[in-house]
């Protein structure tokens, strides 16, 4: 982004890298219809996972975010958001971006994952509010991290291109 | 727990006493059972009514069974008739 000064850059942070293997974690998982506590690790039964970590719905980065994920092409890879919101606001992003059964999001607003994840976010001027910087990775069904991508400025936003790459060479 | 493992799914709503209800009877008689959140607008319930033909919950699927159900009374009963002491799947599932 060029907007004639600089944008603020965040802390280096020790995050989850390529070749870990991703923290398990259960949360609620969001459907177009309902949500029920689901492991990462039950997904990946399933076929490797695109995760993608955004700030919470109702904000523009949210909105942005899911109007870039629908419509490419992600191989064998599940497509799934995480942010802090609520799942009934999940599912309001759900219905309002047309997500439908296709994508799904799990909700933690104890923000809990993005600290397992090394991506804990602490938002300024909304005290007591932290969520996770914006970040994706492409983890395979050995669990294992292939693509990862963390913000190091706020605001910030996957390369989409790069992140669709990945999810196909999984 | 997870989803996993479980045969019994609950279609329920947050804060619903008649969804506690059964709860607590799946509880009791130490069921494991997967939670499905719905919507508070009946409108946005066709999850529930493509199960039971209404919007209402609490609803159950049991796969051990069969059997699909709402009404918070029905169920319970259902349930301790079944799973309870005296009922042909006494002790959990088999």
């Amino acid at each position: 982004m060029d907007l004639g000064f600089d944008i603020v850059d965040l802390e280096p942070t020790e995050h989850v890298e390529e070749g870990d293997t991703a923290p398990e974690f259960t949360r609620p998982l969001v459907t177009d219809e309902y949500w029920e506590d689901i492991a990462l690790s039950e997904i990946l039964d399933d076929g490797p996972v695109v995760l993608v970590f955004h700030p919470m719905a109702g904000s523009f980065p949210a909105t942005y975010v899911w109007q870039e994920l629908p419509g490419r092409e992600w191989g064998d890879c599940q497509v799934v958001g995480l942010s802090i919101a609520t799942p009934y606001a999940h599912k309001r992003l759900i219905d309002e971006r047309g997500l439908g059964e296709e994508y799904r999001l799990y909700s933690d607003p104890g923000n809990g994952v993005a600290e397992q994840f090394g991506i804990a976010h602490e938002l300024d001027g909304m005290a007591g509010v932290a969520e996770p910087r914006p970040a994706a990775f492409v983890i395979d069904t050995d669990h294992t991290v292939q693509y990862a991508w963390v913000a190091k400025e706020w605001p910030d936003f996957p390369d989409y291109d790069e992140l669709e790459a990945a999810a196909q060479d999984v | 727990m997870t989803a996993g493992e479980s045969t019994i799914t609950l279609y329920r709503l947050q804060a619903c006493p008649f969804c506690e209800r059964v709860v607590q009877t799946l509880d009791e008689l130490g069921l494991d059972y997967r939670s499905r959140f719905v919507e508070p607008m009946h409108s946005e319930r066709d999850v529930v009514k493509r199960l039971t033909g209404k919007r209402t919950v609490p609803a159950i699927v049991d796969e051990n069974t069969g059997v699909t159900m709402s009404e918070s009374a029905a169920i319970v009963e259902y349930l301790q008739s079944t799973y309870g002491e005296d009922g042909p799947r006494a002790g959990g599932v088999a």
